[in-house]
């Protein structure tokens, strides 16, 4: 695969652990922290913390868009889905997450219309196909994906296309990390920076990071060389005694972002006031809604919604394991109560939530020694 | 959010500009170009797809230049290493001296 | 040296989902934990694809399957050929041949009969090709919406090939992991003929029987062959994960050795997937002793149909119960069996 595969060449990745190795050194202990939950299901599909010296932990961030969710908003959107000739669509990720009366797979086989879509569009696809009925597309993530929904309207509105509408949870990253920045508890020398946020708002959003606190960041890729790429660039900043903002993800990110793709964002969705964030709390302008003038395709305004809050049981630490305080096998449910089968908050349910993640990926690895070695 | 895979258009629609038929190793699906109204990819190009739309542009230019920074990487090791093996304690320090100063 | 018994599954859903038909976990418990103590002898053994049966002394195979696919056809084959085929896997890699199996048909009502048609023929010619007789059948009809077109039942009786010794307990450290050929190419053509994703690719279903292949490792490796299973819905991730806790060893595979087709690989790119988790249909693992590796796999490449075939990976002490995959950079995770069916994602 172009573009995946050079990537991923077994020399070349070796070679650049040990310039890890070499820039890390024996006494400093370095925390770095990938933001992105993309980032955090790169790390342990590809194993790169077997890659890394033992001086360098890496941090899982809040950057995954389904953990964050709280569940009453998981309710709301269900809530649709019980109206008589309602289709609900949303990604494959949506499909196991709770809400306080079922994943929407449960909701499905209780005989609700649920559908995985791959695309927005797919969604206004089925609209189209479907006269008689009502699509409502329940739209999550951060600026990566915003764009895309916000084209969606543009284009329901376009065609008139009035059996379509959107449940709008989009987030934006730099509240998020603000957050993060801002916690007490908060022990991050620098940044994993989000890569595919980044092609659409660029890396001078990131700047506030370099200059006012002082933690290098670097956007990075996704593939084995761009993630060990970027803890090189990191390291380096580190020991040299710098911090600034740089741009590891070159043949993807402009340093400007994508304007066609923020002015999309800008004509269809305003920030609300505030948001509440599972595990954070309620932060103020870090999150979308749909303007006034695509009310009609607001499945908000459109269906009644409950709007209750679902508080996270009092054991889950989710808010800690996201903000990186602690780690996934910390919380006292972990594991036990819940586990990817029975996941109690979110972080368990998406493939790149950090406990499903470390439970998937790492788990069973840390309880024994494996005795493996890779001949390169 | 994150899920972005490269894929190359090899079909463009005449009557849509901005939707295009893009393949990754074969697999083919019709992505939409609405995201690079600005600066329109053409035919053979390499864009980088997430949930059916293209984000961004991908530059040959900088992906092989990444790759030869990190070739690169290890062969100025390998080559510091051999320095190391026949010289003075303080080479090294010239070489990485000499390699921060490009 | 001490190994972990497997904890006892127990089955407390308080209702069907999905996810129990998918092959994973929640299968597992299902079956683990609800049906095999009430219903298999209260047996201990570990359940394996078929059942032995002895008859005055002769040793038989049995085993059954349902299947249920939409659409009913697809690039490469029908739910007529996936019923035969696997049925006849089931038995083959259980070190029998099938001789004769019985046919079970749900029909939806309202069910276009030359689509009935076309897969009783596509089933007639698959035993054919398949050398399997189908020696009896049933009917039944529901009602409009109470089944999607057709669900087709097999039940499949067949000889147990002499000197075939197939167990679990029987693998041990060093054994190799042969599989006979690349994965994910079922799951993948059946994901994108439902048309949902809007994807199209070259990828067709790769039903078929394995009894050659798998006859013609009987022939050559016989006392060095522990254990098969063809890896159907779960993956390959999801049969050795069972086979890792039978055992009670650790299965390590060799990323770089598992042969995948490109377009397969694309498509799990785009949608997030493993190929680890993705259906076969005309696949099979085979477990076989380190001295009978090569001779294994190299008759598996010179039989018809096996050319794909690979030395997947090795049996370990560790990781203990668990699918440890390693790249050949030296890293690693762990491979689990997924709750249910692979879902595509965009995060």
């Amino acid at each position: 695969m172009r573009f995946v595969d050079e990537f991923r060449d077994p020399g070349i990745i070796t070679r650049t652990a040990e310039e890890i190795r070499r820039l890390a050194g024996a006494t400093r202990h370095y925390r770095f922290m990938e933001v992105c939950g993309g980032h955090t299901h790169a790390i342990y599909r590809f194993g790169l913390k077997d890659l890394l010296p033992d001086n360098i932990e890496l941090v899982h961030g809040p950057g995954c868009p389904v953990c964050v969710l709280p569940m009453g908003r998981i309710d709301d959107g269900l809530s649709m889905s019980l109206q008589p000739d309602t289709i609900f669509t949303a990604f494959g990720d949506m499909m196991r997450v709770p809400g306080a009366n079922g994943t929407p797979l449960e909701y499905k086989a209780r005989g609700a219309d649920v559908r995985i879509v791959y695309s927005p569009t797919d969604a206004l696809k089925l609209a189209r196909q479907n006269p008689s009925k009502h699509v409502m597309f329940f739209a999550i993530g951060f600026e990566t994906t915003a764009p895309s929904t916000a084209l969606t309207l543009m284009r329901a509105k376009a065609e008139g296309l009035r059996n379509f509408s959107v449940f709008c949870n989009h987030v934006t990253i730099i509240p998020a990390m603000r957050a993060i920045l801002d916690s007490p508890d908060m022990r991050i020398d620098a940044f994993i920076g989000p890569g595919h946020v980044s092609t659409v708002i660029g890396c001078r959003p990131y700047e506030w990071i370099a200059r006012d606190q002082r933690k290098p960041i670097v956007c990075s890729g996704f593939e084995p060389l761009d993630i060990l790429q970027s803890i090189v660039m990191l390291l380096r900043q580190m020991n040299e005694g710098r911090s600034v903002v740089e741009n590891q993800y070159k043949r993807v990110v402009p340093w400007e972002g994508n304007r066609a793709a923020l002015r999309a964002m800008s004509e269809v969705f305003q920030l609300r006031p505030y948001f509440e964030w599972r595990g954070l709390g309620f932060i103020s302008q870090s999150a979308l809604r749909i303007r006034d003038s695509f009310a009609e395709w607001d499945a908000e305004r459109r269906f009644q919604v409950p709007g209750i809050r679902v508080t996270d049981p009092k054991a889950a630490q989710c808010g800690e394991v996201l903000k990186g305080v602690l780690k996934p096998a910390q919380c006292k449910l972990f594991g036990r109560e819940c586990t990817p089968e029975h996941p109690v908050g979110a972080l368990m349910v998406s493939s790149e939530g950090s406990c499903a993640a470390y439970h998937n990926y790492q788990f069973l690895k840390s309880s024994m020694v494996p005795e493996i070695h890779a001949a390169v | 959010m994150c899920l972005a895979i490269p894929g190359k258009i090899v079909e463009m629609s005449p009557d849509h500009f901005d939707s295009a038929l893009v393949e990754v190793v074969g697999v083919r699906r019709r992505i939409d170009l609405g995201l690079l109204s600005e600066n329109p990819p053409k035919l053979g190009d390499w864009v980088l797809i997430h949930v059916g739309f293209a984000m961004s542009k991908i530059s040959e230019e900088e992906a092989l230049d990444q790759i030869r920074t990190l070739t690169m990487l290890g062969e100025q090791q390998a080559a510091m290493e051999e320095v190391c093996g026949y010289a003075s304690d303080d080479l090294p320090d010239q070489v990485e001296n000499a390699r921060k100063g490009t | 040296m001490q190994k972990a018994a497997p904890a006892k599954l127990r089955f407390k859903d308080p209702q069907i989902e999905m996810a129990h038909g998918a092959g994973g976990k929640a299968s597992r418990r299902l079956v683990e934990g609800l049906f095999a103590p009430l219903l298999f002898d209260g047996s201990t053994e570990p359940l394996g694809d078929a059942g032995c049966v002895n008859l005055d002394g002769t040793s038989l195979s049995l085993t059954t399957d349902s299947f249920v696919v939409k659409p009913l056809r697809f690039p490469g084959g029908s739910i007529g050929e996936l019923a035969v085929n696997g049925t006849v896997n089931d038995l083959a890699v259980s070190g029998a041949r099938a001789e004769a199996l019985a046919v079970a048909f749900i029909l939806e009502a309202g069910l276009p009969s030359d689509i009935l048609e076309a897969e009783v023929r596509a089933m007639a010619k698959a035993a054919c090709t398949a050398g399997v007789r189908i020696v009896s059948g049933d009917t039944k009809v529901v009602e409009h919406g109470h089944a999607d077109h057709m669900y087709i039942t097999t039940t499949g009786i067949g000889r147990r090939i002499p000197d075939v010794n197939l167990s679990p307990l029987s693998v041990q450290p060093g054994d190799k992991i042969l599989l006979s050929g690349p994965i994910g190419d079922h799951g993948i053509t059946i994901l994108l003929a439902r048309g949902e994703l809007d994807m199209e690719a070259d990828i067709a279903s790769d039903t078929r029987s394995v009894l050659p292949l798998v006859e013609a490792l009987i022939r050559t490796v016989a006392p060095g062959l522990r254990w098969m299973r063809d890896p159907t819905r779960g993956g390959v991730a999801t049969t050795l994960n069972e086979l890792a806790r039978d055992c009670r060893l650790g299965v390590q595979l060799f990323e770089q050795t598992i042969p995948v087709r490109d377009a397969v690989r694309g498509a799990c790119e785009l949608l997030g997937l493993d190929p680890l988790h993705i259906a076969n249909e005309g696949q099979f693992l085979a477990i076989v002793a380190p001295g009978s590796a090569d001779e294994a796999l190299e008759v598996l490449r010179a039989t018809p149909g096996g050319e794909g075939a690979a030395i997947i990976g090795e049996i370990c002490p560790q990781p203990a119960g668990a699918v440890l995959v390693t790249t050949l950079y030296g890293g690693s995770r762990i491979v689990d069996m997924l709750v249910g069916d692979p879902l595509p994602r965009i995060c």
